[in-house]
C-alpha cells in the first residue's frame, strides 16, 4: 500500500512540475525514480525513453506506466499513471472554466492574437527537433514530403497517413536488409 | 452520445501519437475540426496554453477539448481516452521488453513513422498559418494589413527568442504582451 502511495505522489510531482511535456520530464523522472527511490537504474531510464519513442502516447504516461508496473505490477502502473495525469487535468479544468467566463474580454483576445503568432515559432522548433530524431536519406525525405502533401493537398486522413508510412517503412526495411544479406553472400 | 464520441476520438488520437505531444497536433486539428468541437484558432490557443501549463501536451489538449464539449465529465472521458492506449501498450511491452526492443518489425515501422511525424508537424504549421490568415481577413483578399504585419513581427520575435534558447513559457508570455500592445494600438 505504501508503495502505491509513494508511486502516486512521486508521479504527481513529476506531472505538476514538467512544462513542455515529453522529454523535458526525463531529468525529473531520473531524479525521482533512480536517485531517490531506486525503482529503476540509469540504463532502464534510457530504455524507457527508447520504448516511449516507439510506442504511441505521451512519454510521461509511458514512463509512469512502465515504472509503476516494475515496482508494483498493474496497480502500481495505475497509481503512477493516475498521479502523472492528475495535475494537468486539474489545472486545465480550472483554466478552461476561467476562459469560458472571460473569453470575450478584449484584452484576452488581443493576448491570444499575439500568442497564436508566437506558437508558430514554437512549432517550427518542434519540427526541427523531430527532424533531428528522424532517420535521414532519400526514403525518409520522401516520406516527410509525402506525408505533408497527401494531408494538405490530397486531404487524406491523418491516421491513414501514419498507417501508410508505417507499412512503407516496414517494406523498405525488409528490402534493405534482404539486399544487405545478398551482398554478403 | 457525446461522451462515447469524445472517448473514442481521443482513444484514437492517443493510439496514433508517436514521439509525444507535437506529433498529435495534426491529429487533434483534423479530428476536432471534423466534429465541429472547436474552431481552428481555438486549437492553436489550446496548444499555446498546453505549452504554458505543466503536464503532457496530450493530456492538456484532451482536457481542454473535453471540458469545452462536455464539461467536467467530458474532460474525464477525453483524458481517459487519450491515456488508455499507451497504458495498455506499455503494460504489454513491460512484459516482453527485450524482445520488443530488438524487434525487426518495430524498427521497420518506426523508420516509416518518424519521418511521417516530421511531415505531419509540417501540416500542423501550415494549417495553423492558414487559420491565422483566415482569422485576420475572414476569407477576403489577403493584403499587407497592420494585423498581418503584427503577426509576422511577433512570429519573428518569438523565433529570435527561441534561437536564444528562451523558455517556451517566456516566449508565449512575450507574444501575449505584444498582442495586447498591438491590440490597444488599434492595429488588429
Amino acid at each position: 500500500m505504501s508503495n502505491l502511495c509513494t508511486l502516486f505522489l512521486s508521479f504527481f510531482k513529476i506531472g505538476a512540475f514538467t512544462f513542455g511535456g515529453g522529454l523535458a520530464m526525463i531529468p525529473l523522472i531520473q531524479k525521482e525514480a533512480c536517485e531517490k527511490h531506486r525503482w529503476v537504474d540509469e540504463d532502464e531510464i534510457s530504455d524507457i525513453v527508447s520504448i516511449s519513442e516507439s510506442t504511441p502516447g505521451p512519454i510521461a504516461v509511458n514512463a509512469a506506466t512502465f515504472i509503476g508496473y516494475r515496482v508494483s505490477g498493474f496497480w502500481g502502473a495505475l497509481a503512477a499513471t493516475f498521479g502523472v495525469v492528475l495535475p494537468s487535468f486539474v489545472i486545465i479544468s480550472i483554466i478552461s472554466a476561467l476562459l469560458s467566463m472571460n473569453y470575450d474580454l478584449r484584452v484576452i483576445n488581443y493576448a491570444f492574437f499575439g500568442i497564436r503568432a508566437g506558437v508558430i515559432a514554437i512549432l517550427f522548433q518542434a519540427l526541427y527537433k523531430m527532424y533531428k530524431k528522424s532517420p535521414k536519406g532519400i526514403f525518409a525525405y520522401l516520406l516527410m514530403a509525402g506525408a505533408f502533401v497527401v494531408v494538405v493537398v490530397c486531404k487524406v486522413n491523418v491516421f491513414l497517413t501514419i498507417i501508410g508510412c508505417a507499412i512503407l517503412g516496414l517494406i523498405y526495411s525488409a528490402l534493405v536488409s534482404r539486399r544487405g544479406k545478398h551482398d554478403l553472400s | 452520445m457525446i461522451y462515447l464520441d469524445l472517448f473514442l476520438t481521443f482513444f484514437k488520437i492517443g493510439a496514433f501519437t508517436f514521439g509525444g505531444g507535437y506529433a498529435m497536433i495534426a491529429l487533434i486539428q483534423s479530428e476536432v475540426l471534423a466534429k465541429g468541437w472547436a474552431a481552428q484558432t481555438e486549437v492553436i490557443n489550446y496548444v499555446a496554453l498546453s505549452e504554458s501549463t505543466p503536464g503532457p501536451l496530450a493530456i492538456n489538449a484532451a482536457t481542454f477539448v473535453g471540458t469545452k464539449v462536455g464539461g467536467v465529465p467530458g474532460a474525464v472521458v477525453a483524458t481517459l481516452g487519450v491515456v488508455l492506449p499507451s497504458f495498455i501498450v506499455i503494460l504489454i511491452v513491460a512484459k516482453v521488453f527485450t524482445k520488443f526492443k530488438e524487434s525487426f518489425v518495430i524498427k521497420g515501422i518506426m523508420s516509416g513513422i518518424k519521418p511521417a511525424v516530421v511531415g505531419l508537424i509540417g501540416t500542423a504549421i501550415f494549417t495553423s498559418i492558414m487559420a491565422i490568415i483566415n482569422s485576420i481577413f475572414g476569407g477576403e483578399a489577403v493584403t499587407l494589413s497592420p494585423a498581418l504585419i503584427c503577426s509576422v513581427v511577433i512570429f519573428v520575435i518569438a523565433g529570435g527568442l527561441e534561437l536564444k534558447k528562451v523558455h517556451p513559457i517566456a516566449i508565449i508570455v512575450v507574444s501575449a504582451v505584444l498582442g495586447i500592445v498591438c491590440g490597444y494600438a488599434g492595429w488588429i
